[in-house]
């Protein structure tokens, strides 16, 4: 008996045929295979706004890895006679105050936006995911604790308390990291401890209990990888959410060390002459605007395309 | 829950601002004081002290509502510049709010009640914009637009005139626009697939008269809960839209005296902040519990 059909149409057939013989029910259930990770990609395929999200996060993760390929000039180079210019043929996005290039200094800023993007929201599962998932395992008095800082925790204006965390800290990326690492964990543990939550008196886990086995093992083996499609949402809608705090501590002046080019840094600096030289705000605040609209929508598909009861 | 919250909060500022490098005494940019000025100058605001003792004359002074003089203005007291600042910033976040709830909840309705047509794409689209733009983003596209090239307002900045507050009002309320919007429109979804919805469209009510009578009053009120957290997220937009803006509210001052250490500040501004947050979630929970008989207190 031949489970998997090499060729897709010849697969599609047997999938379709209705089985008349109790043989070829046999052979039909397993071509019928459907497994959570394939139908979710093919659900995200085919959301068209979904994949335009994924297009765009791709071509901007582009201009960062190649980023000293792609940049006509270097991002600190200073041309002394083109200074504050608007957009030409040798500067296409024009120069700023300092004759730097803007073009340029876009695309090393894409750089500084991915990298928060995705190492902070990399922190924020080190520090949530444990977190939440202990506090919802062992419940008591470690629970009550725990949750009772994530209270006041939500109390805190976040982004204030970050802008906080900076000023003390001092400017740098290492910094950012730790800021949003400090301060994002919260949302996520809170999911994660309501997922473990529901998930622990299964009897999958009674049944592991059972068997003898330890409180991390259960909760590595057993209840995370079951909460696993909720963490993945919520860590993707994490990620704008990071490079919106990087853009917003570089635009008053607590995040990135100059002349490292940040976009946030860029519209903070030159939204006061926006008046006269609105390309120097405008081409930065595009961009942040754009990626986190990128995210936003490869997240909603995600969402989407992993938790299909979502969908009427 | 109010002072509890509030004690932790003013305890973990604490300890963030006292044990982090750098001095209130001696901020960046300032021009050096002798050893013997600096001396004079934490013996004067009791920066001498033990940690803890400080921290006691602290709570003492909170509970009084005096925060001292602010480190950065010095001649006026932290109640003062937040007594005059505050309200301004109560007044653009209001605003704000109020855009949001008449604009989100009318865009979440009109989404509803298209389901699928064009202005639901319309309306979705709208929110998914509006809640992935960060507010300075959206200032600087604002400006661009409505300032520089539709010269619909004549300028930027100030708090003087009523033709000042459109823009930060707009740039402020937009992202809250957008979640109440998004709140409203599957809400109102869920109601109107409920069976009272049927019966009455069975008993031959108007299309108009089953949403307006029947679906509204039910599909308004998760919407509020969201109320509390939306408080909070237009407080922390404000210092941004105000610098953008330059309006004269207390989250300019609160960013500057972030940078200079003003302690008495960050901690008046922060408690003022939280207190805000935690009043608005309960009144939120209140207002909840009172129109949904469903929902009763213990």
């Amino acid at each position: 008996m031949q489970l998997f059909e090499a060729d897709p149409r010849a697969r599609l057939e047997r999938a379709l045929a209705v089985p008349t013989t109790p043989e070829e029910e046999l052979e039909w259930v397993p071509t019928r295979r459907a497994s959570l990770w394939g139908d979710a990609l093919r659900r995200l395929i085919r959301n068209r706004l979904a994949m335009f999200g994924l297009a765009v996060i791709l071509f901007f993760s582009f201009l960062a890895i190649f980023a000293p390929l792609l940049a006509p000039h270097d991002y600190a180079e200073q041309f002394w006679d083109h200074i504050a210019e608007y957009p030409s043929w040798q500067f296409p996005l024009g120069t700023d105050l300092n004759g730097r290039d803007m073009l340029s200094r876009m695309i090393y800023g894409a750089r500084v936006s991915m990298t928060v993007g995705l190492v902070a929201q990399f922190i924020v599962v080190l520090i949530g995911v444990p977190i939440g998932a202990i506090a919802g395992y062992y419940g008591g008095k470690v629970d009550t604790a725990i949750m009772r800082l994530v209270d006041i925790m939500y109390a805190f204006p976040t982004l204030l308390f970050v802008i906080l965390i900076m000023t003390m800290l001092g400017k740098g990326l290492f910094n950012i990291f730790i800021a949003i690492g400090l301060v994002g964990w919260v949302t996520l543990s809170r999911l994660v401890r309501a997922q473990i939550l529901s998930l622990r008196e299964k009897d999958f886990v009674k049944a592991a209990r059972t068997m003898g086995a330890s409180g991390g093992r259960i909760i590595l083996r057993h209840l995370l990888p079951n909460a696993l499609t909720p963490i993945i949402v919520a860590v993707t809608f994490g990620i704008p959410q990071a490079i919106f705090t990087e853009a917003a501590l570089s635009f008053i002046g607590v995040g990135i060390n100059p002349p490292t080019p940040s976009w946030g840094q860029m519209v903070g600096e030159y939204q006061q002459y926006i008046r006269s030289y609105w390309h120097m705000s405008l081409f930065p605040a595009l961009a942040i605007g754009l990626l986190m609209l990128a995210f936003t929508f490869f997240g909603d598909g995600l969402r989407d395309a992993l938790d299909p009861r979502m969908n009427e | 829950m109010i002072p509890p919250t509030l004690l932790a909060m003013s305890l973990i500022i604490f300890v963030v601002m006292h044990n982090t490098p750098g001095s209130p005494l001696q901020p960046e940019g300032a021009n050096p004081l002798s050893p013997e000025d600096l001396k004079n100058l934490a013996a004067a605001w009791g920066l001498d002290r033990p940690l803890h003792e400080q921290y006691v004359n602290f709570l003492v002074k909170a509970v009084q509502l005096d925060f001292g003089y602010s480190y950065s203005y010095r001649t006026s007291k932290v109640t003062e510049i937040i007594g005059r600042t505050f309200p301004v910033s109560l007044h653009l976040g209001t605003m704000a709010l109020l855009f949001a709830v008449v604009v989100g909840m009318t865009l979440g309705i009109l989404a509803a009640i298209n389901q699928n047509g064009p202005i639901d794409y319309f309306c979705t689209f709208t929110a998914m914009l509006g809640v992935a733009t960060p507010n300075f983003v959206l200032a600087v596209i604002l400006i661009i637009v409505f300032v520089m090239l539709l010269p619909v307002i004549p300028r930027t900045g100030g708090w003087d005139q009523p033709v000042d507050w459109i823009l930060p009002t707009i740039t402020l309320g937009l992202g809250p626009m957008a979640i109440i919007a998004r709140y409203t429109r599957s809400s109102m979804v869920d109601v109107i697939r409920s069976d009272y919805v049927r019966t009455a469209r069975a008993k031959g009510l108007t299309e108009g008269r089953v949403i307006l009578v029947h679906v509204l009053k039910n599909a308004l009120i998760p919407p509020v809960t969201i109320l509390g957290p939306l408080f909070a997220a237009v407080g922390t937009g404000s210092p941004f839209v105000e610098l953008i803006f330059r309006v004269p509210g207390m989250g300019r001052f609160f960013v500057q005296s972030l940078l200079a250490r003003d302690y008495p500040m960050i901690m008046a501004v922060f408690l003022l902040f939280g207190a805000f947050v935690v009043i608005m979630n309960l009144v939120v929970d209140l207002v909840y519990g009172f129109l949904d008989p469903r929902i009763r207190y213990d």
